[in-house]
């Protein structure tokens, strides 16, 4: 097998959810073959693709290669330039499988790519049993779907990141970087890179921990009642290193921007611990948090069904709850 | 400018979902059928753009069997114009439906195609990204608000990514896919429901657009993820930290 991983960077780094797809392209696809390449493509433009280029190079043992593509057109991560890059690489790569994480990116972006290259891509893989065999979660993950990928090469896939962790010991033993090379862009133009432009990016809060990615997460739902008590919930977060979620009638509320969303249409989570106050626990949220190691749930209601997936639950008003947790519980910053 | 809706036919979103016990899907006998959320969003967000002036006509598309028809009557009782049926007892994963809607785009010419970001039975979220590609379209994915400039034939976009919101500024003609918090659809009133009876849904077949309707993937098993164990309740915060300190020892 020979793999294209769709790399996404972020100042100077190529982000954890690219190393999973990685992590994914090396662990299962080439089971059982000799040769199993991994070339991954970065794109954009200037010093920060520089960097992100050379972290990538040093950031996983498995990596053949890593492809570069310079341009202006790639300056910002539109879906229209990054289609026909990956058309106009696969049509000199030949490779056997494309991967993207499945990022707000890589949703973007493959399905396009994939319709360029004419073949049907499989969304948010978590489970790989063959070279062209995959799980993926239907009906916000109530059931469990095997599909078998029998068209033409390539076999494109996004993965959902949580399945396919990063051990931290593969991302450190690289001692020499992989080669990089130029992707030679003479040829690179598509009648549609233009017609969609980049105007800005908001982001409410960067200090935040990673909420795709953070070991601790504490969600809080609509009970929270209004943007001054999700506070409550941000205080706990920062007090146990974690990241903070919401369901989305909290984030359709107003409590906390939209990219806290935790759910079968927002964020997939699966931290170690992921502790829900005041979360009722609706088939949509818990699509989103269920892969979580230990889930801790407390509501008032004890008939939530939140209870029904929680590995500890606690019947109780969550305004008395979380001041009691702030003060007892121990800080790990 | 014209506006065309695709609209999916699912299982209602409130039904708990049961896999059927040979594994081959999951049980669809008596269970009932709604507009896919997202394609509700979609539909609405048309209806709001035809109603400020900006758009002339909105053509709701459905594909599948004859049942589809009823979708199609919602979306025509909430306000379409008319509607298409693309008749098809073929599984049609979105390659398919996007090919199919390209064929129909070169037919009717719309300015823009509004699709949910996702279905929620399948939970693709492929087929707005795809059409976008083979029409070589600009696409504007996962859309929590929608601003159309008639003059200058552009569509401003704020998008629902992992960081926060990003805005593109698209070259009309464009694909737009809709997230959740784009708008809050209309429910359909009787006396609209009555008049959409006699609006026209048109039929045709994969065949007569000529769509060859490609099966690249192949449905191997659909089965029950596996069950969490039940927890315990426990009767206070002290207790809570003591259990997490000590028996899951994650803090």
């Amino acid at each position: 097998a020979s793999t294209l991983v769709l790399g996404e960077h972020e100042n100077g780094h190529m982000k954890q959810s690219s190393l999973s797809a990685i992590e994914a392209a090396s662990r299962a696809i080439g089971v059982g073959e000799e040769e199993n390449s991994i070339s991954v493509l970065l794109a954009g433009s200037g010093e920060s693709l520089q960097k992100a280029v050379s972290h990538a190079a040093m950031s996983h043992p498995s990596i053949s290669q890593v492809l570069v593509a310079d341009s202006d057109k790639l300056a910002h991560p539109l879906a229209e330039p990054w289609a026909a890059l990956v058309h106009l690489i696969q049509q000199s790569g030949g490779y056997s499988h494309i991967i993207a994480a499945s990022s707000s990116f890589g949703k973007n972006v493959l399905p396009r790519a994939a319709s360029l290259l004419d073949v049907s891509p499989i969304t948010d893989v978590i489970d790989i049993s063959g070279p062209k065999l995959f799980v993926r979660p239907i009906y916000a993950g109530n059931a469990l779907c095997t599909v078998r990928y029998t068209g033409v090469n390539p076999c494109m896939l996004t993965i959902r990141s949580t399945s396919f962790p990063v051990s931290l010991n593969s991302a450190d033993s690289r001692s020499e970087a992989a080669p990089i090379s130029q992707v030679d862009l003479s040829t690179f133009s598509e009648d549609s890179v233009g017609k969609s432009r980049y105007v800005n990016h908001t982001s409410q809060d960067t200090e935040r921990a990673d909420l795709g990615s953070a070991r601790v997460v504490i969600t809080g739902g609509r009970a929270l009642k209004s943007a001054e008590n999700f506070q409550l919930i941000e205080k706990l977060a920062a007090k146990l290193g974690g990241a903070v979620g919401a369901t989305r009638a909290a984030v359709d509320a107003g409590f906390v921007p939209n990219e806290l969303q935790v759910g079968q249409t927002g964020k997939i989570v699966a931290p170690e611990l992921y502790m829900a106050f005041g979360v009722s626990g609706a088939i949509q949220h818990l699509a989103g948090m269920r892969d979580s190691k230990v889930i801790v749930a407390v509501n008032k209601d004890a008939d939530a069904p939140i209870f029904q997936v929680a590995d500890y639950g606690l019947v109780a008003d969550i305004f008395e709850a979380i001041p009691e947790l702030l003060e007892k519980l121990p800080s790990k910053k | 400018m014209k506006i065309m809706v695709a609209v999916k036919r699912v299982i209602d979103y409130a039904v708990k979902i049961r896999v059927k016990s040979d594994k081959t899907g999951v049980e669809m006998n008596n269970i009932k059928m709604s507009m896919n959320p997202f394609c509700e969003i979609a539909l609405e967000e048309a209806l709001r753009i035809k109603e400020s002036g900006l758009a002339s006509e909105v053509i709701a598309v459905s594909m599948g069997s004859n049942q589809c028809v009823d979708t199609l009557r919602t979306g025509l009782a909430m306000g379409a114009d008319r509607a298409i049926h693309v008749d098809t007892t073929s599984t049609l994963y979105p390659l398919s439906v996007a090919k199919i809607l390209k064929a129909l785009i070169d037919i009717e010419k719309p300015g823009l195609l509004i699709l949910g970001k996702q279905a929620i039975d399948d939970d693709c979220n492929q087929t707005g990204q795809m059409v976008a590609g083979l029409l070589k379209w600009p696409q504007g994915t996962f859309a929590s608000k929608v601003v159309v400039d008639k003059e200058k034939q552009v569509a401003r976009v704020d998008r629902e990514v992992d960081g926060g919101l990003e805005t593109l500024c698209l070259d009309l003609p464009a694909v737009i896919t809709t997230d959740l918090r784009l708008n809050q659809p209309r429910y359909a009133t009787l006396p609209n429901i009555m008049k959409a009876k006699s609006k026209v849904i048109k039929k045709v077949t994969p065949a007569e657009l000529n769509v060859e309707i490609k099966s690249d993937l192949e449905l191997v098993q659909v089965t029950e993820p596996p069950k969490r164990k039940g927890g315990v309740i426990v009767s206070s915060v002290d207790e809570l930290i003591n259990k997490l300190k000590n028996e899951a020892h994650v803090i």
